[in-house]
């Protein structure tokens, strides 16, 4: 089975500093994975390089075979890969349900998600749907991003700390949703800083360490001693 | 009293073309938070093309509009895409700096292919139509007509804005240009696409400016402070607001030219002076909904 998704050495760079090293990922259909690792490890630089926010090398980055690792943002979640940025970032301009349309811009699939399907798997946005997206819960404007990245019916979801600043109760629920997601026909990229979470809802895993990546491999494969030592380096 | 009346009614229909002044020059901050130092000159530019088409092509004013109207959205979208996007980061002062450039080269590119002599937009009879309304008070018909355009441009534009995909994706972006990209929102285009429609609205500000008063090459940077006071009044961000501070513009000078007429430019200052005073966000400040 060719991957999905096929990370290849990849450095990536803010300026003069150097973020990523030599990273390789691979992500197959339908699969979960996540990136785990401390702050400042590289995790979100790696899917801002996937979402193209951050430029790289053209062939570092292949996805359904293309190389896509100088594309622009705007092309690339044309192609499939929508990313739920940090912190949420909604447009706090737009109604709840305008910052879901906006997700769909660029979509001309309108299915499987669309603004009845969004609100189907988060019906308390179907009742906030006019409202401000600055006056709801820290867990409802995750919704809101969730959904908005969804509606642009993209094959692989990258979530980038997602249980950031929510209520243990509130991740469960979003974390939820995720098989869903997946059955709906999207590989999702998890990046979480509850390594222990993060192992649960996930195939398979990388660990990444000052840019560089210490570990990889099935949940069920390793002991927790090889993912500490992964993680903080030894 | 019925010259009272007459002020407020002639400083209304004055407002209408300090609106559309202003609306061009709010659209692109509102979008680009690009203060286009060049916005008065590129009305003047309207204006002389507008000219142009009449005389060398020999078409009506309307025609001419119309196709000035096109002209200056291709024009902006050209000056968005091959300067402008050039100088848009992080720094606020190139972009500044650069349409301050625009503005010394049309002055003096105006200069140079026209003369400095004034001229004016000939509209025909329309031009001295008036309305009666009472016995001693009338209004010109071009003059409302151009308070009805402000009242019609700020509409189409708050449609545009807020119930078509690109005007959402207008907003998404000066929201955050950044996360917009990650909608599939191509922010050159969308950025160009701005510039264009502050262009295509000034070429119908110059319509109404140009046969309201004598135009020549020099006086884009007045009309340009009058579309900043217009904008800061109404309050940054808001359509309907830029519309309200044009009308409070137009209403100050009349008043102030009714009292003395060496007081009309100033005493349009003094109302911005107050407002500013008063509420520094403007009559109307963007309310984030």
């Amino acid at each position: 089975m060719t991957a999905l998704v096929n990370v290849h050495l990849l450095d990536a760079f803010y300026g003069d500093f150097q973020a990523l090293f030599g990273v390789c990922l691979e992500l197959q259909p339908g699969e979960t994975v996540a990136i785990i690792g401390a702050n400042g490890a590289g995790k979100s630089t790696l899917l801002k390089s996937l979402a193209g926010l951050v430029r790289n090398r053209r062939d570092a980055i292949k996805f359904n075979g293309d190389d896509i690792g100088d594309a622009p943002a705007a092309s690339i979640v044309r192609r499939g890969l929508a990313l739920v940025p940090e912190g949420r970032r909604l447009f706090p301009s737009l109604t709840v349900e305008e910052n879901l349309l906006i997700g769909g811009y660029g979509d001309k699939r309108g299915a499987p998600w669309n603004l009845k399907a969004v609100y189907d798997v988060f019906p308390v946005l179907r009742e906030r749907r006019n409202s401000d997206v600055t006056i709801l819960s820290g867990g409802q404007q995750q919704m809101v991003a969730i959904g908005r990245a969804l509606m642009s019916n993209p094959s692989v979801l990258l979530c980038d700390e997602i249980s950031l600043g929510l209520a243990p109760i509130v991740v469960e629920d979003i974390y939820r949703t995720l098989p869903l997601i997946r059955a709906n026909g999207a590989s999702v990229v998890i990046v979480e800083q509850d390594v222990a979470r993060a192992l649960r809802h996930c195939d398979r895993f990388y660990c990444l360490q000052e840019g560089w990546v210490t570990l990889s491999g099935r949940p069920s494969e390793v002991n927790q001693d090889a993912v500490r030592a992964a993680y903080f380096g030894s | 009293m019925i010259g009272g009346i007459d002020t407020l009614l002639e400083g209304m229909l004055l407002g209408g073309v300090y609106a559309l002044f202003a609306v061009g020059l709010s659209l692109i901050f509102g979008i680009m938070r690009l203060v286009n130092l060049a916005h008065g000159d590129i009305i003047v530019l309207g204006a002389y093309l507008i000219l142009t088409a009449m005389a060398a092509v020999g078409v009506s004013l309307g025609v001419a509009t119309l196709l000035t109207v096109v002209a200056m959205f291709l024009a902006g979208f050209a000056l968005q895409r091959l300067v402008l996007e050039r100088v848009l980061g992080e720094d606020i002062l190139p972009p500044l700096l650069v349409t301050f450039g625009l503005s010394i080269v049309l002055q003096n590119g105006l200069l140079l292919i026209f003369g400095a002599d004034s001229r004016r937009l000939q509209a025909g009879a329309f031009e001295a139509t008036s309305i009666n309304l009472a016995p001693g008070l009338s209004i010109g018909l071009a003059p409302l007509i151009a308070l009805l355009t402000a009242i019609v441009v700020v509409a189409l534009l708050q449609l545009l804005f807020y119930r078509t995909l690109l005007g959402r994706a207008f907003r998404a972006t000066a929201d955050n240009p950044e996360i917009a990209q990650l909608m599939g929102i191509d922010q050159r285009n969308i950025y160009a696409f701005a510039v264009g429609l502050s262009l295509a609205v000034s070429a119908i500000a110059a319509v109404t400016f140009g046969i309201r008063s004598n135009f020549d090459p020099s006086i884009g940077p007045a009309r340009l402070l009058y579309a900043f006071e217009a904008v800061i009044i109404g309050g940054l961000g808001s359509l309907w607001g830029t519309l309200a501070g044009g009308i409070v513009l137009g209403l100050a000078q009349t008043i102030g030219g009714r009292i003395d007429p060496e007081w009309q430019i100033l005493s349009g200052h003094l109302a911005f002076l107050i407002v500013l005073i008063l509420r520094p966000h403007g009559l109307f400040p963007a309310g984030r909904r």
